[in-house]
């Protein structure tokens, strides 16, 4: 018996609506250059990230350094690859985390009766009264840069679920009450199955689409953060470029090609989640995926086949 | 489709009510009140017997049935498994008690996760409740699909809800309730979200299904009409009260209770399109607006909940509770017209 899931990642790795096919390629890209793309530098060019003059101060884009160079004469290319693995990782870390406290509090407090479910939702609250970035900040000023890109992806992780947990709760509130629930009960499922297996499922989409937006948003508060000085500078991240591109003065020499890559990345990411968002409805609705199935022309001529049959 | 009432009396009581309460208290502005939904219900299922519930929306019919399938606990009073108390609040009596009574619920189109094919709907209840071996499963579904008229089950078996009609998305409700291998089958208006064409089916189907299985069957509805075709005994509810109950043919022809006779009045009755007959001279003299007034749940029930809307209120029946009067053939009517 092949779990239903496993058809629906299936549909929605091959998946035939465009723009979700654009969102994937472009993600998919920054995830092989951040995998590959450091050591294919050095190989190929023979450039490295840390590499202080490895040109002249503040090149412009060359066949040898092809995105130019800073002032200390590192190679923009470079650091822009080696930041695509840092703030990926950071914002792959601090979504799961986020998403996974947002998923686990929401249903469970939406779930849950009684005091449990009560106490819950005062806790979620709570944190979601706390201003986020704020928060953020203190407690990385605290760390300063010690634990290097988990630190900061955990720190983002941990201060920014409140938000999603309140969506879940409101969802697993009303799907808690549908006949369905009520039904697994009397067909003997226990509580823990019932949740997993008939609420969870329906949240599919919304867990997807908060996830895709806590790691744009974990990638933003990384940038941000370093931005102002209180990550840590010595990594290398899309957020320290463009941290160090300021603070070097790269807007006023009109140095663009130090900062508008790392930019131009964080927008991309952005772009690539809210285009994947589009197809993330059809996890859940099984009727959307009978419709694909069929391929693209074929879903065009059903809505006239219906017409003609009614 | 009608049972001697003597048949009726003699069968085993397997499912009862006793004396059953139910509270829902309110939340908000109306914190500290409470929704008197159940007042002292009494009912009993009997193996190989179909019983009717009949009553207006707000009656308390899906309640009392939910109690008896233990989707909730009762305020006061018992529910009763073959005359042993059974305890909603231990989770060993709340497992086997799903194991012996299913319901069916009203909407197929929101009992059903969408999300799962037949396959997984139906192997549920037969892994949950250990009846069947991992190896039989298969065999076991399309032997349920069989049941419910499904065929051929094969086709069935993979299909997702949505790729259903209405009565084949019930029939596998009812598929469901009977993987448990139940010995009471509750059905919470089990056709009335169907299509007319297609509601005789499904209560054929149920009716098959206790006279070959002899399940008891609780058949809750608005509708009078379809309880006198399908049922044995006829239990009617008014605010949270059994008002009348007894043999279907007895309720349904020499209704006792002024509400009984009311419903009777409002539904289609072929028998009845004489002119002049006493059933349709019921409501002559009734004054169309008190009639409009829905009974006040909120309040502490205090004489008959009817009395404001029935013809024949005496001064008595607003102030103290009415006495239950049985009449032949096990007919009960709970009425100050009768105390002599």
């Amino acid at each position: 018996m092949r779990p239903d899931w496993l058809g629906a990642l299936c549909r929605i790795v091959w998946p035939r609506n465009r723009k979700v096919a654009v969102g994937l390629v472009i993600l998919l890209v920054l995830v092989a250059v951040a995998v590959v793309g450091p050591v294919l530098i050095s190989m190929l060019l023979g450039q490295h990230a840390g590499e202080l003059h490895a040109g002249g101060s503040l090149e412009p884009p060359s066949g040898r350094h092809w995105l130019g160079t800073t002032t200390a004469g590192e190679d923009v290319l470079a650091q822009l690859v080696t930041g695509t693995r840092t703030s990926l990782l950071v914002g792959l870390t601090g979504g799961a985390i986020s998403t996974g406290l947002a998923v686990l509090l929401g249903v469970i407090s939406g779930y849950s009766t009684g005091k449990t479910g009560a106490a819950l939702t005062a806790f979620v609250n709570i944190f979601l009264v706390i201003p986020g970035l704020p928060l953020l900040i203190i407690i990385a000023s605290y760390t300063q840069g010690r634990g290097g890109w988990i630190m900061v992806a955990v720190i983002i992780g941990l201060t920014s679920w409140p938000g999603g947990a309140r969506v879940k709760r409101a969802q697993t509130l009303s799907l808690r009450n549908r006949d369905f629930v009520q039904a697994a009960r009397y067909a003997g499922e226990s509580k823990v199955r019932t949740v997993l297996f008939e609420l969870v499922p329906h949240l599919a989409p919304l867990i997807a689409s908060t996830f895709l937006f806590a790691v744009v948003s974990s990638i933003a508060a990384e940038a941000g953060l370093t931005f102002i000085g209180a990550g840590n500078p010595t990594t290398i991240s899309w957020g320290t470029m463009i941290f160090w591109a300021q603070t070097q003065g790269a807007l006023l020499s009109g140095a663009w090609w130090w900062f508008v890559p790392p930019g131009l990345c964080i927008a991309l990411v952005g772009t690539a989640a809210g285009l994947i968002n589009f197809g993330v409805d059809e996890l859940s609705d099984p009727r959307l995926r009978g419709r694909r199935a069929g391929g693209r022309r074929k879903a065009r001529q059903v809505p006239a086949a219906v017409v003609e049959a009614a | 489709m009608t049972a001697a009432p003597l048949v009726a009396e003699a069968a085993e009581a397997i499912l009862q009510a006793v004396g059953v309460t139910k509270r829902i208290p309110l939340h908000g502005r109306d914190r500290g009140r409470a929704v008197h939904a159940l007042n002292g219900v009494d009912l009993t299922l009997r193996r190989g017997q179909i019983l009717a519930l009949v009553g207006e929306s707000g009656s308390g019919k899906s309640t009392l049935a939910r109690l008896l399938a233990l989707g909730d606990t009762p305020t006061d009073g018992e529910i009763r498994f073959a005359g042993k108390q059974v305890r909603p609040g231990r989770r060993a009596d709340r497992r086997a008690h799903f194991g012996r009574v299913q319901m069916v619920l009203q909407d197929p189109f929101s009992s059903l996760n969408n999300l799962h094919r037949v396959r997984y709907i139906l192997s549920r209840p037969l892994r949950n409740f250990g009846r069947t071996s991992p190896a039989e499963i298969e065999g076991r579904i399309l032997e349920l699909l069989e049941r419910v008229n499904l065929t051929p089950a094969t086709d069935f078996i993979d299909k997702f809800p949505h790729e259903l009609s209405g009565g084949q998305r019930q029939r596998i409700a009812i598929a469901r309730a009977l993987a448990a291998e139940p010995v009471v089958l509750l059905g919470d208006e089990p056709v009335s979200m169907l299509d007319v064409s297609i509601r005789l089916d499904i209560l054929n189907l149920l009716a098959e299904l206790r006279d070959r299985d002899g399940l008891a069957m609780l058949y809750i509805t608005h509708d009078i009409a379809s309880a006198r075709y399908f049922a044995d005994e006829i239990s009617v509810m008014y605010a949270g009260h059994i008002v009348e109950s007894g043999p279907a043919e007895q309720v349904t022809q020499e209704p006792k209770h002024p509400y009984t006779k009311l419903l009777l009045a409002a539904s289609p009755n072929p028998d009845r399109l004489t002119v002049g007959t006493e059933a349709e001279d019921v409501d002559v003299d009734v004054d169309e607006k008190d009639l409009a007034e829905p009974p006040n749940l909120l309040a502490e029930p205090v004489g008959c909940p009817f009395a404001h809307r029935c013809p024949d209120a005496a001064p008595v029946c607003s102030a103290t509770a009415p006495p239950t009067h049985s009449f032949a053939a096990g007919q009960l009517a709970r009425c100050w017209l009768y105390d002599s």
